[in-house]
């Protein structure tokens, strides 16, 4: 690369992004150590910052869209066919959008609809127990002498659209056992495998679990 | 005080939920317009340009897979919508002309006293740079790009965002010495 053999090396060409605090930790410490000891790499350095600076200063200067975009935006959108419920995050995200709906500011917006959800779930979790106990299907001695048991165990909290027969039919084709809950935003302590099981072995198990479309979030629990 | 992160919101403007569509807008409309702007130049076409941007994420947002910041995906839109609306109004040689603008002010008592200030000069200068060097320069110093998140945004590989913004940065001192500024560099 020209740029960097003939212009002092592959350490000024990170120099921007040192200045704009985007650099990864290895190179922030390779461009911290030149510049230590490089005075006139130092100085383009100051070249950079000042262009930093006059770059956010231009920027600022444009000023903002009026309003008509975003009233052209959502009169587009109001246009827009209905969307159908989709289950597309990741476990990060699921994992984020499970604290964030336990913020202040969320439930206050969100705690009806959550409150409600949760009554339902527990009326289509709790016919579905009754069921399982009836016809001695998969009930387990962890799900009935204790909430603490052998095994490996995940909390899901299933879409509020899934209906019973979704519920029953997601955990017979698992094979999976309820073991406590409902508890605070609707989570369920769910039994995903009867004996303890390797970290690899339950994130596959969970990546499968969460492509299901009945679960809204799921993660491993002790 | 916790907010929702931009991964959330995506997640629920793509189950429809149309106020988180609106939050994700107000979080991100104005640097995105400010992207649009500097690259297409026309404030009316970079309104438009971010309506059409905030559509595609309404409607693609099931499929967004959390691999880059919701930030850079917005930009990765934009970028290609604006280029898009450049090449159908055919005005790819929009860079000369507006840059033939900027010097036809050349003599203007605002730009001769521009010239002596260092800051004024340089965003004149700035503002003269090719679309390609604006678009690096204002990646990586305004909307404060990793060089892997501009290589995604760009479409170009990582080593050669280096070499291009350096280049851009080398433009930029050269214009300023054609202004009388010289920075002892490159």
């Amino acid at each position: 690369m020209n740029a960097a053999n003939d212009e002092g090396g592959d350490i000024e060409l990170l120099l921007p992004w040192h200045a704009a605090g985007t650099l990864g930790a290895r190179d922030r410490e390779r461009v911290e150590a030149a510049l230590a000891n490089d005075p006139e790499l130092a100085r383009r350095y100051e070249l950079v910052r000042e262009e930093l600076g006059q770059t956010i200063e231009l920027n600022e200067s444009l000023g903002a869209p009026s309003a008509r975009a975003m009233q052209a935006l959502f009169a587009k959108i109001d246009a827009e066919p209905a969307k159908p419920a989709v289950v597309s995050l990741n476990l990060g995200a699921r994992i984020r959008e499970f604290f964030a709906e336990l913020s202040p500011g969320t439930l206050a917006w969100s705690a009806s609809a959550a409150a409600i959800a949760i009554l339902l779930q527990a009326g289509v979790i709790g016919g579905i127990l009754l069921k399982e106990k009836s016809a001695g299907g998969y009930e387990t001695a962890a799900a009935t002498k204790s909430t603490v048991g052998e095994g490996a165990y995940a909390l899901i909290r299933f879409q509020p659209q899934a209906s019973a027969a979704d519920v029953t039919k997601f955990l017979e084709t698992n094979k999976l056992s309820i073991a406590d809950g409902p508890s605070a935003g609707g989570l369920y302590r769910v039994r995903i495998a009867a004996k303890a099981t390797p970290k690899a072995d339950l994130d596959r198990i969970l990546k499968a679990l969460q492509e299901d479309k009945v679960v809204g979030f799921i993660a491993v629990t002790q | 005080m916790q907010t929702t992160s931009d991964e959330v919101l995506i997640g629920r403007i793509a189950n429809g939920d149309r106020l988180a569509m609106q939050v994700l807008f107000a979080r991100h409309h104005v640097r995105v317009y400010r992207f649009v702007l500097r690259l297409t130049r026309n404030e009316a076409t970079a309104e438009d340009v971010i309506s059409d941007v905030f559509l595609d994420v309404w409607r693609q947002a099931g499929k967004f897979e959390g691999r880059s910041a919701v930030s850079t995906w917005l930009l990765s839109i934009a970028r290609f919508k604006a280029l898009s609306v450049l090449r159908r109004r055919g005005d790819e040689e929009l860079d000369d002309e507006s840059a033939e603008a900027i010097e036809d002010q050349a003599d203007d008592p605002e730009v001769a006293l521009a010239k002596k200030d260092k800051g004024a000069a340089l965003r004149q200068c700035l503002a003269k740079l090719s679309a390609e060097h604006r678009e690096i320069i204002d990646l990586v110093y305004y909307h404060e790009k990793s060089v892997e998140e501009v290589a995604g945004i760009v479409g170009i590989p990582e080593a050669t965002v280096k070499t291009r913004m350096f280049y851009a940065r080398k433009k930029l001192s050269e214009l300023l010495k054609e202004r009388g500024i010289d920075r002892g560099w490159p």
